[in-house]
């Protein structure tokens, strides 16, 4: 039986008091923290004055850091349409999956939270290196192919992996593809699969009822595969560092470094909040994709 | 100025790699000992394995160690205040930035007499006159690691050239990623002291390694050692004792300082203002300034030691090494870093910045 809680005001602020304090005083606070400090500047050697300029906003502005925030964004985009690409698939296969295997599909997308992720970047960094796994089994193939056809390939070149931005792409979709893969799968469990039946038996292919029918159904699913995805790549700062090379520097690389090494922690507060405004947006955009999904459906 | 190389390939989980190696620690007896703990804030690879231990067994004080990989890091710590730590081991720069910031305590020389065994050389460096408020514990050399197999008509890289300037080596050099650290050799290579560089100078380096960009092939955060040793590279820019680590593992590895000099560094103990320990974080510093003590942590990390009664205690290996100590005449033209004002290090970081988005 459904309750309003204007029936039971007590117990729902009661209930309420706990996150809401933890909100609050863990994430409001030191967020309006940062939020002053995006205004300060630094005074002396280690104080910091609060809601003094906008310098920082200004500088923030310039072309150097906008090309890192583009590059940032161009990088995050395409790892999102390759988890879609990837995760789709996989989200579907789940779902028509045998009960007993399902969820041991989806435990296996689990799996990798198990482990830190800095571990996993550096598994990665041992398949990726020049003398890594990829390399020396294209090394052995490569010289199995020379020997049999008597040195056609020539000499042996190792791939370049590691230390590019192809790295770092790849770095972020095995890192994000569980998050775009867990949110689409859910949306495809709910469907009602009577549709698909229908479409079927009208007369679409499996293609047609796929891009006609599915897509537009997952469709709030999809937003918010693309949205838990991508607002992770942009900000990340693992992955970058360790993966790129002389040219991967993203926005969360430069904002690092303000805290650290430049020790300008205002100028890198303005940073990190132009990041949340981008944020803000990603999630208005997702609001709107998702009320006139429920608009078609009502 | 980082030293990531002081660790090891997986130091950047130091909390997780310590708790597992000093845990066991906890179960050590102290006999007679005052039952107290201190807290040391150290890099990583950069004690001996008994160290800790062994100064228990003397004092009875409990040493939790937690590792560190830049002098930033250490500094943003410090600053909040109330970090908890009782030693610590700021690099010459930072010595002078804390002291100033008036974040170190002053030492009291009463309370360490192992300060005699300390060489008279380094007793007072501009850095920190008088040794007021820190005692050196290692001095390293920026210079070029580099596998000799893989060097032209095995030529030996004696130029920062190799690095800055050529595409000899295109896509197989890591340059430190420290923007200070960076621009100061630049500034070096091209003839200027590392300290005190005008706008053009700076302006000079940075077009210098926006050119040179496509031929590196990465900038490396301290780890070039462990780069060069699985041939990611065959040239980096990194520090001596690093380097001398890894030629033990791989002897077609070796290093040099370029003929056109370098930049020294000189890590300190220090004891943080607000530590709760004073008198215990004394004891220990003299502790690791005793010579068996320091002889056997010189002999693990590799690094030069200002201690002078602890490298007479060395077997000459390691005093007779010119990866550690390298020659008296390139060494003549290298100069410590000075602390030129925080605004300095954001000028610096800029200019990298804008290197890494060309």
């Amino acid at each position: 039986m459904e309750q309003s809680w204007r029936q039971a005001k007590g117990m729902f602020g009661a209930m309420l008091s706990a996150p809401l304090f933890w909100l609050v005083v863990f994430f409001f606070v030191p967020l309006a923290i940062v939020f002053a400090y995006s205004f300060g500047q630094n005074v002396g050697l280690i104080d910091i004055s609060v809601f003094t300029t906008f310098d920082n906003y200004k500088r923030a502005f310039e072309p150097l850091y906008l090309a890192i925030f583009v590059k940032s964004i161009w990088i995050a985009a395409i790892t999102t349409f390759i988890c879609l690409v990837l995760g789709f698939p996989v989200a579907l296969a789940i779902t028509f999956a045998p009960p007993k295997a399902k969820a041991w599909l989806l435990l296996l997308i689990m799996l990798p939270f198990w482990t830190n992720l800095l571990i996993r970047t550096y598994a990665l960094m041992a398949f990726l290196r020049t003398e890594g796994y990829i390399n020396t089994t294209w090394h052995w193939i490569f010289d199995g192919i020379n020997a049999v056809s008597g040195g056609m390939l020539g000499d042996f070149r190792a791939m370049e992996l590691m230390n590019t931005n192809f790295a770092v792409v790849l770095g972020l979709v095995f890192v994000n593809l569980p998050f775009m893969i867990l949110p689409l799968y859910s949306t495809l469990d709910r469907m009602d699969r009577s549709l698909l039946e229908a479409s079927l038996d009208l007369g679409a292919g499996h293609i047609s009822t796929l891009f006609n029918v599915v897509v537009p159904m997952a469709g709030a699913g999809i937003a918010s595969g693309i949205l838990i995805t991508f607002i992770p790549a942009l900000g990340s700062y693992l992955t970058p560092d360790m993966l790129g090379g002389p040219d991967s520097q993203m926005i969360a690389n430069v904002i690092e470094s303000q805290f650290k090494r430049a020790n300008n922690w205002p100028f890198g507060a303005a940073l990190s909040f132009l990041l949340v405004y981008m944020t803000f947006i990603g999630i208005a955009i997702q609001g709107l994709v998702e009320r006139k999904n429920a608009g078609r459906a009502a | 100025m980082s030293k990531i190389g002081r660790r090891s390939l997986l130091a950047g989980l130091g909390a997780a790699a310590v708790g597992i190696s000093f845990a066991g620690l906890s179960g050590c007896t102290k006999p007679g000992g005052a039952g107290k703990t201190i807290n040391f804030y150290n890099w990583d690879t950069y004690i001996g394995d008994t160290t800790l231990a062994d100064f228990q067994t003397a004092s009875g004080i409990k040493v939790n160690m937690s590792i560190f990989a830049t002098n930033d890091e250490l500094f943003a710590k410090i600053k909040t205040g109330n970090s908890g730590f009782d030693v610590i081991v700021p690099s010459n720069d930072f010595v002078t930035y804390m002291s100033q910031a008036d974040l170190l305590l002053p030492l009291d020389h009463a309370k360490i007499p192992n300060l005699k065994n300390v060489d008279p050389a380094f007793m007072d460096p501009i850095y920190d006159p008088g040794r007021k408020f820190s005692v050196p514990y290692t001095w390293l050399v920026l210079g070029i690691g580099y596998r000799k197999s893989a060097m032209k008509d095995g030529m030996v890289p004696d130029s920062w050239k190799w690095l800055y300037d050529s595409d000899q080596y295109k896509g197989r050099i890591a340059l430190l990623s420290e923007s200070g650290d960076l621009m100061r050799l630049g500034a070096k290579y091209l003839g200027h002291s590392v300290n005190g560089i005008s706008a053009d100078v700076l302006k000079q380096v940075e077009a210098m390694l926006i050119k040179q960009k496509p031929n590196v092939k990465a900038f490396h955060s301290d780890d070039g050692q462990d780069m060069l040793m699985s041939k990611e590279v065959d040239i980096v820019m990194e520090y001596n004792g690093d380097i001398a680590q890894v030629i033990k593992e791989d002897p077609d590895l070796a290093f040099v300082v370029p003929k056109e000099g370098s930049q020294l560094n000189s890590d300190c103990l220090a004891i943080p203002k607000d530590s709760k320990n004073p008198v215990e974080a004394h004891a220990f510093i003299n502790y690791m300034l005793d010579a068996q003590a320091g002889a056997k942590i010189y002999e693990q990390i590799l690094y030069p030691t200002p201690n002078a009664a602890a490298k007479a205690l060395m077997p000459d290996d390691y005093k007779n090494n010119p990866v550690i100590f390298p020659a008296p005449d390139v060494m003549a033209k290298c100069e410590y870093a000075a602390f030129e004002g925080p605004e300095r290090a954001q000028v610096y970081d800029a200019a990298m910045t804008r290197i890494k988005a060309s």
